[in-house]
C-alpha cells in the first residue's frame, strides 16, 4: 500500500511525524488492508473507489487537507457523530473524523490513561502521542465531547497537546437537554467563526446542510441494498464505506457512493451476491468501529457468514436521520440540528430504549438470522446495555451473541470459535 | 458410511468412528508437540469414507485432510444429546477451556459461553496443582473426595498465583487433602456460576475430561439445581458429535 508514485516524506516531516514509526503504521494497516479487503470475492467494481483512497489515505487526502489550509482554509477534527458537520462546513471548514481503531503507543498512553481504558480511547491518545496521525497534525481545531466518562477525561490530556474545544454533551434528552444542547452549538459557531473568520449565514448552512444529507441518503441506498438476499455487498466493505464517510471530500465522496448505490441496486435486481446462497446474515450493534477496527466483521465474514448491517455510529446511527432541510433561517436550521443530532441513540444517553427498538427493526428490515452485541472492553455504558439487547433480540425470536473484546490479536482464535458456533446455530 | 470424528485438543486427540450411527472405535491419544502428526495417524488407518474434525486444531485438519470442521460448542451439543435425548444442559471441563452449553428441546444448541480467557479451573489447572501437592490426578480427587476437618479457602483463581498459595499452604503445614478439596470447591463455585449465569437447566450432562474426577462430580451434583449425568465416555464426546454432525443436515 506505500505509494511508489509519490513520495509523502517530505510532507509528513513538515507535519512533524515520527517518520519511522508512521511508515510502520502505514506498513502495518496496509498489510491488514491487503489480506482482509482484497481477498474478498466478487467485489462491487464501486469499492475501487475505496480502494483508492484507503492506499492513498495518508497522502492524497493529507496533500487535498494540506493545499487547502495553505489557501487558508481550516480542518477541524472530530471524534464523534454527535458533532454536526454542518455547522462546521457551514463556516467554510472542513470536517475530518479522527481514527482511533488500532492499538499504538501503549506503552507512552500508559503512562497518562489506566491500562483498563477501553482500546479507542486508548487509541486516540496514541496516535497523538505517537505522532503517526496526519490528520491530527493538519488539524487547526480539534472537537471533543463529554460523552463518556473515559473520553470526557482522555480529552483533559489531549487538550494539553492541541488546540482542542470540547462540547458538553447531555445524558438525558429532555426538553431542558435538547435546549442545553442547542446553546452548545450556538457556542461552536462562535468557535468556528472565530477560527475561520468567516460568518455562519443561512446560505451557508442551508448548503451544508443539504450536502451532509446527501451524503447520509448515499449511505441509506448502500444499506438498503444489503437487505436482499444475496447482500449484493459485504459488512466490510459497507462498514469501511462509513468509517471513510467521517472524513472523505463531501461531494467526491457522495458521487462516489451513490455510483456504489447504482452498482448495488443492478445487483439486487439480478440476484448477485457476495457471499454464497445460505450463508447466515448478521446484524452487528454495539460500539463504533473507528479505522482501522474490522476486527469483528473479518471474523464473521471469513467464517462464512455475512454482515447485513451496523447498529452503531460507524453504521446506521451516522446515515439513518436527515437534518429537515426546510428551514429558512439559522436559528431554526439550528433547531433542526440540535434534534436530529440528540436523537441518536448512544448508549452515552439515559435513557436509551430507542437502540433496542433500533436494533429489532434493522435485524428484522435487513433479514438477519442473529445479532451479534458488540462492546470494547471496559465501555461501561455498552456493556451495561447488553443484557437488555440480548433480551430483547431473544424475545424477538432471534439468537444472540455477546461479545466483548479489543483490538488486539490475542482473542482472534477464541472469538472466530464462538463466532462460528453462533453461525451453527443459525 | 464410516465416519471419522476427530476432536483436536490442546491435551489430547480423540477419535471416534461411526458406522451407520453406531460406534465401532474409539482412541484417546496425547496431542504431544505435534496434534497433527497424531491426527493424520488416525486418519491414515483409512477405516473411513468421510471425517469431520473439531477442536482447537480443526482448521489446520481441514487445510491438511480436506475434511468437514464444526466447532467443540456444536460437537459437544450433537454428541450429548445422542448420549442423553433428554439433556437440556452441557458442562464441558477440558485441558484448557470450559464451555457451557444450552439445549433446546430438539437438541439443539440454544445459547454457550466459554470461559477461554485463562485457564483457571480447566484440566490444567488441576494437573499444576496435583504437581504441587505432590498427587497424581486420580490421588488428588480420591483425597479432595474423602477430605476431613476444616475447609480450606483459595483465594486465588489465577493457576499461577494459585499454585504459590498451595506451596505456601503445604510449607505451613496444611492438610494436602484438605488443600485438594479446597481446590475443587473453588473449581466447582466458578462453574457452578457460570450455569447459573447461562440460566442452564437439567438435566446437566457433564462431560470432557474433568468429568472422570469423582471429586468434581460429587460438587456439582451437589450445587446444581437439577439432575447432573455423567457419561463413561465423557472425554470423547467432542469426537463422537463431529462425527454425527456429518449426517446433522446442516
Amino acid at each position: 500500500m506505500t505509494d511508489t508514485a509519490t513520495d509523502y516524506h517530505q510532507m509528513w516531516a513538515e507535519l512533524g511525524l515520527d517518520l519511522p514509526m508512521h511508515d510502520a503504521l502505514l506498513e502495518a494497516v496496509g498489510g491488514m488492508y491487503g489480506s482482509t479487503f482484497m481477498t474478498q470475492n466478487n467485489r462491487p467494481a464501486g469499492m475501487g473507489y475505496l480502494d483508492f483512497v484507503m492506499s492513498e489515505v495518508h497522502g492524497l487526502r493529507i496533500k487535498e487537507l494540506d493545499d487547502f489550509r495553505k489557501n487558508g482554509g481550516k480542518v477541524v477534527g472530530t471524534y464523534c457523530l454527535y458533532v454536526p458537520e454542518e455547522l462546521i462546513r457551514a463556516a467554510g471548514a472542513w470536517s475530518v473524523g479522527i481514527c482511533a481503531g488500532a492499538e499504538w503507543a501503549y506503552d507512552e498512553v500508559e503512562q497518562i490513561l489506566p491500562r483498563n481504558t477501553c482500546a479507542l480511547i486508548k487509541s486516540m491518545m496514541g496516535f497523538k502521542l505517537g505522532m503517526v496521525c496526519p490528520y491530527l497534525e493538519e488539524a487547526d481545531l480539534l472537537i471533543g465531547e463529554t460523552t463518556c466518562d473515559g473520553k470526557k477525561k482522555a480529552y483533559e490530556e489531549l487538550g494539553k497537546l492541541q488546540n482542542l474545544h470540547v462540547m458538553e454533551l447531555p445524558q438525558m434528552k429532555r426538553e431542558k437537554d435538547v435546549a442545553f444542547w442547542r446553546s452548545e452549538l450556538v457556542d461552536l459557531i462562535a468557535k468556528l467563526e472565530e477560527l475561520t473568520g468567516n460568518k455562519i449565514t443561512a446560505e451557508s448552512l442551508s448548503a451544508a446542510i443539504k450536502e451532509v444529507n446527501d451524503k447520509r441518503r448515499a449511505l441509506q441506498r448502500i444499506a438498503a441494498a444489503r437487505a436482499a438476499d444475496p447482500a449484493p455487498i459485504s459488512g466490510l466493505d459497507a462498514l469501511l464505506a462509513v468509517q471513510v464517510a467521517f472524513y472523505d471530500d463531501v461531494p467526491r465522496f457522495t458521487a462516489s457512493m451513490n455510483a456504489l448505490a447504482d452498482e448495488l441496486d443492478a445487483r439486487v435486481s439480478a440476484g448477485a451476491g457476495v457471499a454464497p446462497k445460505g450463508a447466515k446474515r448478521v446484524l452487528i450493534t454495539g460500539t463504533p468501529m473507528a479505522l482501522p477496527n474490522w476486527k469483528l466483521h473479518e471474523i464473521v465474514e471469513k467464517a462464512g457468514g455475512v454482515v447485513v448491517g451496523e447498529e452503531m455510529c460507524t453504521g446506521s446511527r451516522y446515515y439513518e436521520k436527515l437534518v429537515s432541510e426546510d428551514a429558512t433561517t439559522v436559528d431554526d436550521m439550528l433547531d433542526d440540528i440540535a434534534a436530529k443530532y440528540l436523537d441518536i441513540n448512544c448508549a452515552c444517553f439515559t435513557p436509551n430504549t430507542g437502540r433496542i427498538d433500533d436494533v429489532i427493526r434493522m435485524a428484522k428490515d435487513l433479514g438477519a438470522d442473529g445479532v451479534i452485541d458488540y462492546a470494547l472492553n471496559f465501555c461501561g455504558t455498552y456493556q451495561i446495555e447488553s443484557a437488555g439487547v440480548a433480551k430483547a433480540v431473544q424475545a424477538a425470536d432471534m439468537p444472540v451473541l455477546r461479545i466483548e473484546t479489543d483490538y488486539s490479536a490475542e482473542d482472534v482464535g477464541q472469538l472466530s470459535t464462538r463466532v462460528e458456533a453462533f453461525l451453527e446455530m443459525l | 458410511m464410516r465416519v471419522l470424528g476427530l476432536d483436536i485438543g490442546s491435551r489430547t486427540v480423540d477419535a471416534v468412528w461411526l458406522e451407520d450411527g453406531r460406534v465401532t472405535d474409539s482412541v484417546i491419544a496425547d496431542s504431544g508437540f505435534d496434534p497433527a502428526a497424531v491426527a493424520r495417524g488416525f486418519v491414515e488407518r483409512g477405516a473411513h469414507d468421510a471425517l469431520v474434525a473439531t477442536g482447537y486444531g480443526r482448521h489446520a485438519a481441514r487445510d491438511a485432510f480436506s475434511c468437514g470442521v464444526v466447532t467443540e460448542i456444536k460437537a459437544y451439543g450433537l454428541g450429548v444429546h445422542a448420549l442423553f435425548p433428554q439433556a437440556g444442559s452441557v458442562l464441558d471441563i477440558g485441558g484448557q477451556d470450559t464451555k457451557v452449553i444450552v439445549l433446546g428441546d430438539d437438541g439443539r444448541v440454544t445459547d454457550f459461553e466459554m470461559n477461554d480467557k485463562c485457564a483457571a479451573g480447566t484440566g490444567k489447572f488441576l494437573e499444576v496443582m496435583a504437581r504441587a501437592l505432590g498427587f497424581d490426578l486420580a490421588h488428588m480427587a480420591e483425597q479432595a473426595l474423602n477430605a476431613q476437618g476444616d475447609e480450606i479457602q483459595i483465594s486465588s483463581m489465577c493457576t499461577v498465583f494459585a499454585e504459590s498459595e498451595v506451596t505456601g499452604l503445604v510449607h505451613r503445614g496444611e492438610d494436602r487433602a484438605a488443600i485438594a478439596r479446597g481446590l475443587h470447591v473453588a473449581i466447582a463455585k466458578r462453574t457452578l456460576g457460570s450455569l447459573k449465569r447461562i440460566r442452564a437447566t437439567g438435566p446437566l450432562v457433564f462431560a470432557g475430561g474433568v468429568a472422570n474426577n469423582e471429586a468434581m462430580v460429587r460438587l456439582i451434583r451437589a450445587g446444581f439445581d437439577g439432575e447432573v449425568l455423567v457419561p463413561t465416555t465423557a472425554q470423547t464426546v467432542g469426537a463422537l458429535g463431529a462425527a454425527l454432525s456429518y449426517s446433522d443436515g446442516s
